[in-house]
C-alpha cells in the first residue's frame, strides 16, 4: 500500500476513535447528572487526557501527510476535514469535562424544575453527535445535511431551559447557585451541537466538495 | 510587499471593507480563446491518437495538459503549431483555431512563428549564446536593433544576468537549466503569441524548474502558454487551466483549482491521486 493511503487509513481510524471517545465522554458528562453517578463522571476527567493527546497524535499525522505526500481532490479534501474535525472532537470532550464538573456538584443538591427538559436537550445533542460520526463513518452527506438542520431544535431548548431558570431564580433566589451550573450545563450542550454541526458540515465538503459553511439558505434546502 | 503592521488599529485602518452582497462585485469580463479545437481527431495511419477534442486556450493564461503516457497530450501540443505534420503517417481532422483563424490556411512558417515551442530536453544550436537567440529574428527578417532584441529576450527568460558578459561563448558551456532558459529565450526572440511546452523541465534539477517555472508566470501577461507536463505538482503551481487527457480523449478540462480540489471526472480524480491503474 502507498505511504498517502495507509496514513489517510490511519487518519480515518484516529478520528474514528477519538469520535467514539467523545461520544462516550458527552454521554458520560450528561448521564452522570441524571443518575447521580460519579463513576461516570470521573471517567470523562481520566478520558481527557486521552482525548488531548489523539489530537496531538492526529494532528502530527496530518502534518505529516501534507509536507509529504501532498495529497489532492478527495485525499485533500480528507486531510483539511480531518484537521477540523479533530479541533471539533477536541472541544467537544473539554465541553464534557466543563459538564461533569458542575454534574459533581449539582448531584448531591436537591433537583431542579427544568431537568426533565434537560434531559430531552441532552438526547437531541447526543444524537447529534452520534449522527455526525455516523455521517463520516459512512460518507454519508444526506446525514449529515440532517444534523445541520438538527440544530435549531437545540437551540430553542436551551433558550427555554436559560428562561425558565431565570424564572424560578426570581422565585426563589436559593437556587440561583444551582441554576448557573445548569444554565452553563445547557450552554455546554448547545455548544456541543455547534461542534456536531461543524462535523456535519465538514463530511460535506469531505464527499461532495461543497462548503455549507455560514450558508443559511442552504442548510434548509435539500441537497 | 506591503509593510508589516504594528497594530491592529493599524491593520483596521488598512483593511478595505469589502461589499457584503456578491451582486456588487464587478462582473468579469472573458477574453476570447486564443486558441481553440472543435471535433479534433487524430491519427497515425490507422492508430486513431485523438478522439473529438474540444477545448479552448484563454488568452495570457497557462494551461496545462496532464495524462499517462501516450494519452495523447504531447500528440495534440505538436498539432497546435502543425509540428506534427512532419510525421509521415499523421493526419488529423476537425478545426484548430488561432485567433478564431483555421491554421491550416495560415502560412506554416508565419503559424510557427505565432505559435512557438519548447521541447523535453535542451536543444541549443552549436552557436554562441548571442546567435541562438538572434537566429530567429534574422530568418524571419525582424527589423531593428538585434543586441536589444537578445538582451531583452533573455532578460523576459531571467537569464540575462548569467548570460550577459559571455554572449558569444558557446550555448553548450551553460547548464541544463540555463540551456532550457536560452531555449525558452530563443523562441520568445521572435514574440510569438503562444509558447508550446513540452515537458520542458524534465531533465532539470528542483532550482532550474522553479526558475522556469517563475519565467513562465511572469511572461504569460504577453504570450499565451500551453505546457505538457508529467509533474502534476508543476500543473498545480503554474497552470491557470488544466487539462486530462486519458487514451486519446480530453477526459476533463477546467479550472486548476477545480481539477486539483473537487475534479468533476472520477477518472480525473483517480489519475491526479495516483489511484490511477
Amino acid at each position: 500500500m502507498r505511504r498517502l493511503e495507509s496514513d489517510l487509513e490511519q487518519l480515518n481510524q484516529q478520528l474514528l476513535e477519538m469520535g467514539a471517545l467523545v461520544a462516550s465522554s458527552v454521554h458520560r458528562s450528561t448521564q452522570s447528572l441524571i443518575d447521580k453517578n460519579q463513576v461516570l463522571a470521573h471517567q470523562v476527567l481520566r478520558d481527557e487526557a486521552r482525548v488531548d493527546q489523539m489530537e496531538i497524535q492526529i494532528d502530527d499525522l496530518v502534518t505529516s501527510m501534507i509536507v509529504l505526500t501532498q495529497p489532492v481532490a478527495r485525499d485533500m479534501r480528507m486531510v483539511i476535514a480531518a484537521i477540523k474535525i479533530n479541533t471539533d472532537l477536541e472541544r467537544m470532550g473539554d465541553l464534557a469535562v466543563g459538564i461533569v464538573e458542575r454534574s459533581l456538584s449539582l448531584m448531591h443538591q436537591p433537583a431542579l424544575p427544568s431537568l426533565q427538559r434537560f434531559f430531552t436537550l441532552a438526547q437531541l445533542v447526543e444524537s447529534m453527535v452520534l449522527e455526525s460520526l455516523d455521517s463520516f463513518i459512512k460518507r454519508d452527506a444526506d446525514i449529515a445535511h440532517k444534523i445541520l438542520l438538527s440544530d435549531d431544535a437545540v437551540d430553542n431548548q436551551r433558550n427555554e431551559i436559560t428562561q425558565e431558570l431565570v424564572s424560578a431564580m426570581q422565585a426563589d433566589p436559593e437556587i440561583i447557585p444551582r441554576a448557573l451550573d445548569l444554565i452553563v450545563i445547557a450552554r455546554n450542550l448547545e455548544r456541543i451541537a455547534d461542534h456536531a454541526t461543524n462535523v456535519a458540515e465538514e463530511v460535506i465538503f469531505l464527499v461532495k466538495g461543497e462548503v455549507v459553511r455560514h450558508m443559511t439558505d442552504l442548510v434548509s434546502a435539500p441537497l | 510587499m506591503p509593510s508589516t503592521p504594528e497594530s491592529v488599529s493599524q491593520i483596521q485602518a488598512q483593511v478595505q471593507i469589502l461589499p457584503t452582497s456578491s451582486a456588487s462585485a464587478p462582473a468579469v469580463a472573458s477574453a476570447p480563446p486564443k486558441l481553440k479545437t472543435q471535433g479534433m481527431n487524430f491519427y497515425y495511419g490507422a492508430f486513431q491518437a485523438l478522439n473529438d477534442i474540444n477545448l479552448q486556450v484563454e488568452t495570457n493564461r497557462i494551461t496545462a495538459l496532464i495524462g499517462p503516457s501516450g494519452c495523447g497530450k504531447s500528440t495534440f501540443l505538436r498539432t497546435l503549431n502543425r509540428i506534427s505534420d512532419t510525421v509521415k503517417s499523421a493526419r488529423w481532422e476537425g478545426e484548430i483555431l488561432l485567433d478564431n483563424q483555421d491554421i491550416r490556411e495560415l502560412d506554416v512558417t508565419n503559424l510557427r512563428r505565432r505559435v512557438g515551442m519548447v521541447f523535453q530536453r535542451p536543444n541549443p544550436f552549436p552557436k554562441s549564446i548571442f546567435d541562438n537567440i538572434a537566429y530567429g529574428p534574422r530568418v524571419n527578417g525582424m527589423k531593428g536593433n538585434l543586441t536589444e532584441t537578445v538582451e531583452k529576450s533573455l532578460r523576459r527568460a531571467a537569464l540575462w544576468d548569467e548570460v550577459k558578459d559571455k554572449l558569444h561563448k558557446s550555448a553548450y558551456a551553460l547548464s541544463g537549466g540555463q540551456q532550457q532558459r536560452l531555449c525558452i529565450a530563443r523562441a520568445l526572440a521572435v514574440d510569438p503569441e503562444v509558447l508550446l511546452l513540452d515537458e520542458p523541465c524534465s531533465a532539470l534539477d528542483p532550482i532550474a524548474t522553479a526558475k522556469i517555472e517563475d519565467l513562465l508566470i511572469s511572461i504569460k501577461d504577453q504570450t499565451t502558454i500551453v505546457i505538457v507536463t508529467h509533474n502534476m505538482q508543476q500543473a498545480a503551481r503554474v497552470a491557470d487551466t488544466t487539462g486530462f487527457f486519458l487514451l486519446g480523449k480530453l477526459i476533463e478540462f477546467a479550472k486548476t483549482d477545480i481539477i486539483f480540489k473537487n475534479p468533476e471526472k472520477r477518472q480525473t480524480e483517480d489519475y491526479i491521486t495516483g489511484r490511477f491503474g
